[in-house]
């Protein structure tokens, strides 16, 4: 059997998908850092796009993802998902209230730094585009096998969020661009 | 550890990102190779949403849940089954649902389409597939509209489908079509899927043993999922 085709979600999908709030996935029992994850998606005239959608999913703090192929003996927290979606606001913004994960297992041994798994739609997104975001804080970035594999510094340091501090909250911030000099670094997978 | 692995993207069944009859891809696709990564646990896994329990109505769009009262328009019953490329079921699956109503207008403050709104009819719905992977939802029959891509442009009818599968790689939102719309190849964003059998495959099909005498006409449209490899990656440090 063949795979049913992609389409764009087009102008309306905020009837379908975003009419409810999906974007708090840290709730008060949740363990792990509090963090704010914020950014705009930018077309290729550097505008932001009012009408984008972003998903994450993550791991919990120890590094474990909340899914039964996930067999590490690490623990599971039952409040925590991991999963959120956030369409954009009056200023283009998406966001997300969660956790900082823990790091998880990569490829022959080695370990992957935290990161968030991140997958865009948008109206004239005819595919979704799948990218990640690591903190800039995390000096486990320098042994991450895939920000190793980009070779060009430049475009590694798309897949960067930088801390903030707002409201005595920390912000990660994570622009994200579709098209031009600094388009993101998107993965095939 | 085993990574049970999937299959890559079907690259001849999914539009590119860049498809200029469909005007708004043009800056918005990207334009890079993208980066071929292995899987690993963040792609193999992805929300599962087990247990979900759907609220009464959510699966019938036919009629407003605080009224009870009917949308206007052609009464339909869409059912499917959502498989892998296996023909493996894939079950306890959400699916999203959208659509403009019978008239061809969104209940959406940008959709500015001169046609009447339905108060019977938010055009947004939800269901689950069974054990089997199958899915039912009820709706009326979403109307063409007009849009600004090109000269008299129209929109085929459509339903938007949104679905997650097992995994994070497995994502999928596309909309289907109905047999016999003559608007069909007109639609740059259905020609933007690069094969026609492709094409062929988001058309739902009349379904004569779904229609209900006297209410409601039937359409059948499955989906097809990202599968698992045949062999799962064995971790050398398991």
């Amino acid at each position: 059997m063949k795979q049913t085709p992609s389409q764009t979600v087009g102008p309306f999908y905020s009837i379908g998908l975003t009419s409810k709030t999906m974007n708090v996935l840290a709730t008060d029992g949740t363990e792990g850092q509090r963090i704010r994850i914020e950014g705009r998606v930018f077309d290729g005239d550097g505008k932001p796009i009012p009408d984008a959608m972003v998903e994450i999913w993550q791991a919990n703090s120890y590094g474990r993802y909340n899914h039964p192929d996930d067999k590490q003996e690490k623990p599971l927290d039952g409040t925590f998902l991991g999963w959120g979606r956030s369409g954009t606001d009056e200023n283009c913004l998406y966001g997300f209230e969660t956790i900082k994960p823990g790091p998880v297992p990569g490829h022959d041994g080695t370990v992957q730094a935290p990161h968030i798994n991140v997958v865009i739609f948008a109206r004239g997104m005819l595919l979704h585009a799948y990218t990640r975001l690591y903190f800039a804080d995390e000096p486990v970035n320098e042994k991450d096998p895939i920000l190793n594999s980009i070779k060009n510094k430049k475009r590694r340091q798309t897949l960067i969020a930088s801390p903030g501090m707002e409201n005595g909250k920390t912000v990660y911030r994570f622009d994200i661009r579709l098209q031009g000099e600094n388009e993101t670094v998107f993965f095939d997978m | 550890m085993q990574i049970p692995k999937y299959k890559p993207l079907d690259r001849k069944s999914h539009p590119p990102y860049l498809f200029p009859a469909y005007g708004s891809s043009v800056k918005r696709g990207p334009h890079r190779r993208l980066m071929p990564i292995k899987q690993t646990l963040s792609e193999i896994t992805g929300p599962l949403f087990s247990g979900i329990k759907l609220d009464p109505g959510e699966n019938d769009l036919s009629r407003s849940v605080d009224t009870g009262g009917e949308a206007m328009g052609e009464r339909i019953i869409v059912v499917g089954k959502v498989i892998d490329e296996d023909e493996r079921p894939v079950p306890n699956s959400v699916i999203e649902i959208w659509q403009a109503n019978a008239a061809g207008r969104y209940r959406h403050p940008v959709d500015q389409h001169n046609a009447p709104l339905d108060s019977n009819f938010t055009g947004a719905g939800r269901c689950v597939t069974n054990e089997k992977g199958e899915y039912r939802f009820m709706t009326v029959k979403p109307g063409a509209y007009p849009w600004l891509n090109h000269s008299n442009a129209w929109r085929p009818a459509h339903i938007h489908l949104s679905l997650f599968g097992p995994s994070f790689v497995t994502r999928l939102v596309t909309q289907f079509f109905f047999p016999g719309d003559p608007l069909i190849p007109l639609d740059p964003i259905l020609n933007s899927i690069p094969s026609k059998n492709g094409r062929q495959r988001l058309i739902a099909a009349y379904a004569h043993d779904v229609t209900e005498p006297e209410f409601a006409l039937g359409y059948r449209f499955d989906i097809v999922l990202r599968g698992r490899q045949a062999t799962p990656f064995e971790d050398r440090r398991a």
